[in-house]
């Protein structure tokens, strides 16, 4: 049975980091606004012509 | 307000979308002739290394790792650039995550037909080449992380929360399901025993179609399907702002 408890632990810690991850993001303000990035990723940068070494 | 010009990586984009390309080619074929021998026996062919057993996991490995596994990278590095308006943080580990892929891929085709395997489904890779696994798939954790610190836009847009979830899991159900403890270069022994073996493939297996064949598929959509829907998204704004307030 020892398996199921290693994974238990490897679970839990994996998902208390996702935890600590959510509230950081919170107090970062991250969900702050929730229109403006849904707009934001439609609109791309200008690709300037004579320097177009994008790569 | 201080302009500032920067280009994108898009050479990495088109590597890992050519190989998702060829690699996905390559795994339908092998499917295909796999399917057929089930049907026609007579399509093994008589060789040991072109019959069902040994090429169902190839095909398998084939489709999961390298076509599913290219086109994860192809997106992750395309969208990470432009939502986070920065280029990759290193150009180098760029490539050395897209050759030691490939090369990865290779050494399971060479290993896999002629027998080498752990046996595990969708781990059967020998332990070697777990390790290889292992240390590319950090590198690309380490370039996507290190993106994520040099960003320009401070919002962390919700594709990008799939493709670290990714990234963790992935990391943590590859190792604890591959530890194993080698006889020799091409064979070894699961750390874990019987049931409790069972077990942890299964909860790696289970998780891994969660993590890698679902999370960076919806990281895809939240980013992609919306470029598609543009002009459509621009037309239900305008109807909403219009009738709808």
């Amino acid at each position: 049975m020892y398996a199921i408890f290693v994974l238990i632990i490897i679970s839990l810690i994996v998902a208390i980091g996702f935890l600590v991850t959510f509230v950081w993001a919170v107090k970062n303000n991250q969900y702050e606004d929730d229109y403006t990035p849904s707009v934001r990723i439609l609109f791309d940068d200008e690709v300037k012509k004579d320097t177009a070494k994008e790569e | 307000m201080e302009q500032q010009t920067f280009y994108y990586d898009n050479k990495i984009v088109r590597l890992f979308g050519g190989a998702t390309i060829l690699w996905g080619v390559v795994g339908v074929l092998v499917g295909l002739l796999i399917a057929l021998q089930l049907a026609f026996p007579v399509m093994n062919f008589d060789i040991a290394w072109l019959t069902f057993g040994r090429l169902r996991p190839l095909h398998t490995n084939a489709i999961i790792f390298a076509f599913v596994g290219n086109g994860i990278f192809t997106s992750v590095y395309y969208s990470m650039q432009r939502l986070l308006k920065t280029r990759m943080y290193s150009d180098l580990l760029g490539r050395i995550h897209f050759w030691g892929w490939q090369l990865i891929i290779v050494a399971a085709a060479l290993t896999l037909p002629f027998g080498y395997t752990e046996g595990k489904e969708y781990a059967e890779l020998i332990w070697p080449i777990d390790i290889a696994v292992a240390v590319i798939w950090l590198v690309f954790g380490w370039n996507m992380l290190a993106t994520l610190a040099i960003r320009r836009v401070r919002h962390i847009y919700v594709a990008i929360w799939f493709y670290i979830s990714t990234f963790v899991t992935i990391t943590v159900l590859w190792v604890v399901n591959n530890l194993s403890l080698p006889y020799d270069w091409l064979g070894s022994y699961s750390v874990y025993a019987g049931v409790q073996d069972a077990l942890v493939q299964w909860w790696y297996g289970h998780n891994a179609v969660a993590f890698f064949l679902t999370t960076p598929m919806l990281g895809m959509m939240y980013y992609f399907y919306q470029k598609q829907q543009i002009v459509l998204f621009i037309l239900i704004n305008y109807l909403s702002f219009t009738f709808g307030h």
